[in-house]
């Protein structure tokens, strides 16, 4: 009788055989971290907030909610110049449209060290087939925050305006980015808020961005967009790029990703580009990675629950035991899966309802 | 199939209207009864009738493709979605208002009554004010009245409740409107419907 597998479990299995086919070894780790890790880099987390308990010497700890700042704290570039793991562990955190803590089962790679573009490129497409593995309706929004910030730094924004127009565009919402954006010159203002609507595949939108901003530094994102598009031919419809993604900027760099599948209300992947992590700890290297969110998988199976027997075998008072075990054996041997009870359960909620008599298995009503 | 999730009331049949207008009916809508689900299976669109609180709920969560709620909801809560379009119907102001005799002592903590505590919150935050937030679920007006809070946050359109109980709108946090909003997934699967719906929308907008 083989046990079937729950869609993150299964998802699980997939993913760990097609890391380990590119090369990615298991890290495994911890489940708690002192909590100052998580207080020195807490805009790299995807949300605030830990499960904290003090150690026996007092030291404060927390239920680790990210994965990717202990693999990277224990990354050292001078003995291994690349270096590519994969995980499978469980994080605890505020997620969620209900924001409440949360256990979630998440799998995900890092790759760290001598990143170039075809280390980039390779974990896109592995992200891409990460999706592919959970569904084939699946969409891998990319975005570029080199270009996004070359659009942004001739505006010269404060602050708090900065981060109005984040939201903005986080949000796709151009009637208050052009409100946001009204005092500004018209020809800054405009790739701003041409971005803030713009998502399609890479094919049809990087040529909309040529344009937009002609820095040095913008047009050497562009190529670099260019160079992975040319990578990414395998999976041109579902590869998108769209600015609503908008990570960190003061942790994240370059190219972020996230990934949805049809049937699940949020996205199940997030990736990115964090160089400047790996400067904020002190280390001389390059990382990109990201997480497949597994515990949404669950939504995808709309198959009613299970019975938990195929067959109930009644029994009645002062039963002779070892013909019922016998009698069940026989059963189970058969691939069905046999449950013993004294009283009949609900109607429908078996297959069938056998008694034994005269040590024959019949069925009863 | 997208699903639209309508507020309830007189600001969800006036943005129907716009659908309609705009060419997204679903006639069965206009018939009399208490059926809550309409589907027009040729336009491949089904309208629902919910709490006007509860459209964002919908739609974050993923029951709903599209919807239109309040930005007062939207601020309260911040869920995750794309507001896509400002309908510019609906409008009325988020603001502070108190018994016409109040005078602010800033030496003292300002007690807000309010259903909208994340927004009062957020607006004397940034004040660097120190507050008590007091939660209410309605009749926020009589608060200062009873000496219950300083004053209150809250929606004001035409302003005469708070007239008829010598209140005075002292202070607009932020202007009001319906927002269209879309589930962030839907919007990859469904980019090509939900955009000539926005579109749409946006002509019966530019027609306000």
């Amino acid at each position: 009788m083989t046990e079937p597998l729950k869609s993150e479990e299964r998802a699980v299995l997939e993913l760990r055989r097609l890391y380990r086919s590119y090369g990615y070894g298991p890290f495994k780790m911890s489940q708690f971290e002192p909590l100052s890790l998580y207080l020195h880099h807490k805009e790299f987390l995807i949300s605030e907030g830990a499960i904290t308990f003090p150690d026996t010497d007092g030291t404060l700890l927390a239920l680790k909610p990210d994965v990717t700042l202990s693999i990277v704290k224990n990354y050292q570039p001078a003995q291994t110049p690349l270096r590519k793991v994969y995980y499978d562990e469980n994080v605890y955190r505020v997620a969620g449209p209900g924001r409440g803590y949360r256990e979630i089962l998440q799998t995900g790679v890092e790759c760290l060290g001598q990143v170039d573009l075809v280390q980039l490129a390779e974990v896109i497409l592995l992200a891409a087939r990460s999706l592919e593995t959970i569904s084939p309706r699946f969409v891998l929004d990319l975005s570029h925050l080199g270009f996004l910030s070359e659009i942004l730094t001739p505006l010269a924004l404060p602050a708090e305006q900065k981060a109005a127009v984040l939201a903005c565009l986080r949000q796709k919402n151009r009637d208050a980015m052009a409100a946001l954006l009204s005092d500004c010159p018209a020809d800054l203002a405009e790739p701003l808020l041409t971005l803030t609507t713009l998502s399609g595949p890479l094919e049809e939108v990087l040529p909309v961005l040529a344009p937009l901003a002609p820095t040095e530094a913008a047009q050497a994102a562009l190529a670099e967009l260019k160079s992975i598009a040319a990578l990414l031919t395998p999976f041109r419809r579902q590869i998108r790029l769209d600015f609503s993604l908008v990570n960190d900027m003061s942790y994240y760099n370059g190219l972020v990703f996230r990934g949805y599948v049809e049937g699940i209300p949020t996205g199940v992947l997030s990736g990115g580009q964090y160089d400047q992590l790996l400067v904020r700890m002190g280390k001389a290297a390059r990382g990109v990675g990201f997480a497949v969110y597994l515990d949404q998988l669950e939504r995808l199976d709309r198959s009613p629950a299970e019975a938990e027997a195929d067959t109930v075998l009644l029994y009645g008072p002062g039963a002779d035991a070892a013909a019922l075990f016998a009698a069940a054996d026989q059963l189970r041997a058969q691939g069905q899966r046999v449950q013993l009870r004294q009283t009949a359960p609900e109607a429908g909620s078996v297959g069938r309802i056998v008694r034994l008599t005269g040590g024959e298995v019949t069925e009863v009503g | 199939m997208v699903n639209i999730a309508l507020p309830k009331g007189r600001l969800g049949e006036k943005v129907y209207g716009m659908f309609e207008a705009a060419g997204f009916d679903c006639p069965s809508i206009r018939e009399p009864g208490r059926k809550l689900i309409f589907e027009n299976p040729e336009k491949g669109i089904r309208f629902f009738w919910v709490k006007p609180s509860d459209v964002a709920i919908y739609v974050e969560r993923g029951a709903a493709d599209l919807g239109v709620a309040g930005k007062d909801i939207l601020l309260e809560y911040e869920p995750e979605v794309y507001e896509l379009l400002d309908l510019k119907t609906g409008l009325c102001r988020m603001a502070v208002a108190a018994k016409s005799s109040f005078r602010d002592d800033r030496s003292k903590t300002l007690r807000v009554a309010t259903k909208f505590a994340h927004i009062a919150r957020q607006y004397y935050a940034a004040q660097c004010r120190d507050i008590d937030i007091i939660h209410l679920n309605g009749s926020i007006e009589l608060a200062p009245i009873l000496g219950l809070s300083d004053v209150i946050v809250d929606i004001v359109e035409t302003g005469t409740t708070l007239k008829e109980n010598d209140l005075v709108p002292f202070e607009t946090i932020t202007p009001i409107s319906a927002r269209l909003i879309a589930n962030q997934v839907s919007y990859k699967f469904q980019g090509d419907i939900i955009s000539a719906i926005a579109a749409g929308l946006k002509g019966q907008v530019q027609q306000l």
